[in-house]
């Protein structure tokens, strides 16, 4: 169940379902499937530190009409040219900071992974940290407590 | 007939479920001993005509009886045998039936062969695995009839997606039921051991192989899965945190979680109570991973919207056992002494460190998951995904692995650091070694992917400690199985650290007769060529290999097209290449031609990945399967005086 039915529906039907759920017009310019790829769609930069910097920014945007995918591991078209898109910008000197932040101001926070620190996510980056620290509370009281063995006398 | 004669049987067995309920909780409040006697036959009955009925759906799919709606809309006369078979359960209805059968079999063997626990408390538990067992029957009765007739049989069915033709896909789904299921068991045994209040080590013992059992088929269907999504996708990647893969990780948590604590109970007669608890909440989000993919609710809020009948049964179904288990729980759990004490420092303490970090990993991939859903109805937007889960988990499961390293050399009740210390030199010394080689040798590297290796080093050294100075031939099998474990857990946090460290890739488009470069090989794309498969068509195209000594290797991905059925579009799928050496694996993917600018196309869009040590997850997976195995072996209740006399002397020293 894992994720064999979730990559039977990210490549088969979950494409075309995502598609029509992907948040109206929030789709990315040249979408059509018969029209060949762009360039950096799948092709790496010549320059390695930047096609690394632009390798980590795809690795954290999500492919919007997938299911559950990065654009770094998409054959959709559209991740496609979201990919050449990238690793256009970081061709030309943009930071990877400005792009992703070109994307959040259109596509919304949905289009990251990461999500930001804000109102809506702080229990999401707290709420670790807040069990962590209840539980431990919980277990050191533990340490505490309970029988001592001659009282029963072993197990 | 078939089709009749299974729902039939279905009715029937749901009628022994409840039979089984009302008698079980009769007894256990009144104490008719005939009314016990009623309970454990039913139990087994019931287990076998489940069975039946499901072997009776098989037989559909066999026969390509398509005047059944559910054989008509997922099979197809065409498919090959074994998927016929495997299309079964390959769908709602047919995946809730197999749930259904597994969850009565097992109620089945515990009225059989379970003989440790109080009467009373196995009526009991029989009682709630028939509770379970009923809500599930009226789900599928209700609302997902697999047996259902058409009024007019189609000529042939629709089911033939050659996406879900694939033989790890047949068999992912079963694995993983069993041990969802498997957790119920525990639940069950958890339910009966509150209403009996005999919440001891023969409860603990009894309830073990339960969780080692569902523990390794859900360590071997998350395996099994990561890698049909590595070979499958095209990409490389091995773990997505996509929610669906978030679902089975959870139950593993809890069932991880649970098979420790529930040693030091077996053991120690301690953690009482929380191991009640854990059993409580492993079987729960094995239903609550259920809910999430049955319901649609993944998807989107808004298609779980669109249909919400079985989503709605799911929910409240859900709501009625864990909720009625809770209360449980709350109304006895006063009861339930804490049990023997020991120090921070002590086996049981390395355990209560561990179980804290395993659910504290549990409630965040939960709460990630789960989050997005919520926000999304709350009208935001947001993904969750691996910056997330690696950036929040990641340390947490380091520093589990590390009390990893030290709990099985600590002793129970109390012990000291200094003893602790001086069995640890080597292993600290093998982490100190890779840290300085990977920090001189090793480039620039991610700090998670470094301290994993390091880490990584630290457990492999120490996960044998266990073993030095003892005589081999005597150790108890469950010792070899912690060990064998806790290795793999080593084995595959080295392949992760190693992969994410030194991963190659490269994406070029190549005309045939390019050599291109990727980690220590010199890859030449030879060509492609057309092959025709039996139901699709194919590019496949050739690549040669070669290493610094002197090695050749051919390797051929292809891309494959699947024509449209009734319409529908054709379906495209990569099918990589993979070439696996000692030191990693070399991962070739074939694409679309690329037109140049003069319109000649004869280049080709190759992908090629060197991926260092990354089989090594999941020979680490196996390694824990295989552990856990061992363990469940040692601890099987063999006949005769041989088990009794071994297993008794091993229980204290060398649990878990």
């Amino acid at each position: 169940m894992t994720g064999a039915f979730s990559s039977c529906l990210r490549r088969g039907a979950g494409v075309f379902l995502a598609m029509m759920l992907a948040n109206g017009g929030a789709v990315p310019v040249t979408a059509q499937d018969r029209l060949p790829p762009a360039p950096y769609a799948y092709e790496q930069l010549r320059d390695p530190a930047k096609e690394a910097r632009a390798k980590a920014l795809m690795d954290e945007l999500r492919c919007l009409v997938c299911q559950g995918q990065s654009i770094a591991d998409s054959d959709a078209p559209l991740a496609g040219d979201m990919r050449h898109e990238v690793r256009s910008k970081i061709a030309a000197g943009e930071s990877p900071e400005a792009i992703k932040k070109w994307l959040v101001a259109r596509y919304g926070n949905w289009v990251s992974y990461d999500p930001p620190f804000d109102a809506a996510t702080a229990f999401l980056w707290l709420g670790p940290f807040l069990f962590l620290l209840l539980g431990g509370w919980l277990a050191f009281g533990r340490f505490r407590r309970g029988e001592d063995d001659a009282a029963e006398g072993g197990a | 007939m078939i089709a009749e004669l299974g729902l039939a049987l279905l009715w029937i067995a749901a009628a022994l479920a409840c039979l089984s309920l009302v008698a079980g909780v009769l007894y256990v409040r009144g104490g008719q001993a005939e009314l016990a006697a009623l309970v454990r036959p039913a139990s087994v009955a019931q287990g076998v005509l489940t069975a039946t009925a499901f072997g009776l759906l098989i037989a559909l799919f066999v026969r390509s009886d398509m005047s059944v709606e559910l054989v008509a809309r997922n099979s197809n006369s065409l498919k090959p045998m074994i998927f016929k078979v495997a299309g079964t359960w390959g769908n709602h209805e047919g995946s809730m039936l197999l749930w259904l059968t597994i969850l009565c079999l097992s109620g089945a063997l515990i009225a059989l062969f379970e003989k440790r626990l109080r009467e009373d408390t196995l009526i009991a538990t029989l009682a709630a695995q028939a509770a379970l067992s009923l809500g599930f029957f009226a789900f599928l009765l209700f609302s997902s009839n697999p047996f259902n007739r058409l009024p007019v049989a189609p000529p042939d069915g629709q089911g033939l997606n050659p996406l879900l033709q694939d033989i790890g896909l047949a068999f992912h789904p079963p694995t993983l039921y069993v041990g969802y299921v498997g957790l119920s068991v525990a639940f069950s045994f958890a339910v009966g051991a509150l209403v009996t209040r005999e919440i001891g080590p023969a409860f603990a013992r009894a309830m073990r192989p339960w969780v080692l059992f569902s523990w390794i088929f859900l360590t071997i269907g998350i395996t099994a899965g990561s890698y049909w999504a590595y070979y499958e996708l095209g990409w490389g990647g091995w773990w997505f945190w996509d929610p669906v893969e978030n679902v089975s990780l959870v139950p593993w948590l809890a069932g991880a979680a649970l098979l420790h604590s529930v040693a030091v109970t077996a053991t120690r007669n301690a953690l009482r109570a929380w191991t009640v608890m854990l059993a409580v909440i492993g079987f729960s989000m094995s239903m609550v991973g259920t809910f999430i993919v049955r319901s649609g609710l993944l998807t989107s809020v808004h298609s779980f919207a669109v249909d919400p009948e079985r989503g709605t049964f799911l929910l409240v179904l859900m709501a009625i056992y864990i909720g009625g288990a809770l209360t449980l729980f709350a109304l006895r759990a006063g009861s339930v002494a804490e049990g023997k004490k020991f120090a921070l420092l002590s086996r049981e303490g390395s355990l209560v460190i561990n179980n804290l970090l395993l659910t504290t990993i549990l409630a965040l991939v939960l709460l990630g998951t789960l989050y997005p859903i919520v926000a999304e109805a709350m009208g935001e937007k947001i993904s969750v995904g691996p910056p997330y889960y690696n950036r929040v988990a990641g340390p947490l499961a380091l520093v589990l692995c590390l009390v990893m390293v030290a709990g099985p050399l600590l002793s129970w009740r109390r012990d000291d650091g200094k003893r602790l210390w001086s069995r640890l030199p080597v292993a600290a010394l093998a982490g100190a070694a890779v840290l300085v080689l990977l920090v001189v040798f090793g480039g620039k590297i991610g700090i998670l992917p470094l301290l994993g290796m390091v880490v990584a080093a630290i457990v492999a050294v120490a996960s044998l400690a266990p073993l030095w100075g003892r005589n081999l031939r005597r150790t108890p099998l469950p010792t070899w199985g912690m060990v064998t474990a806790h290795f793999g857990v080593a084995v595959a946090l080295a392949g992760m650290g190693a992969e994410s460290a030194f991963i190659k890739e490269r994406l070029v488009a190549a005309a045939p007769g390019d050599i291109i470069k990727v980690g220590s090989y010199a890859v030449t794309f030879v060509g492609v060529k057309p092959v025709a498969g039996p139901n699709y068509t194919s590019i496949e195209g050739t690549l040669v290999a070669r290493t610094a000594g002197g090695g050749e290797f051919t390797m051929r991905p292809e891309a494959r097209t699947f024509p449209g059925l009734m319409g529908t579009a054709p379906t495209e799928t990569n099918e990589a290449a993979l070439l696996t050496r000692p030191g990693g694996q070399l991962y070739a993917v074939l694409g679309q031609p690329v037109t140049s600018d003069d319109g000649r196309a004869d280049r080709y869009q190759i992908r090629l990945w060197w991926k260092p040590l990354v089989w090594w997850i999941w020979l680490g997976g196996g390694l824990i399967a295989l552990g856990a195995t061992l363990s469940l072996v040692g601890r099987a209740q063999l006949p005769g005086i041989w088990r009794a006399r071994r297993y008794r002397k091993s229980q204290e020293r060398f649990a878990p």
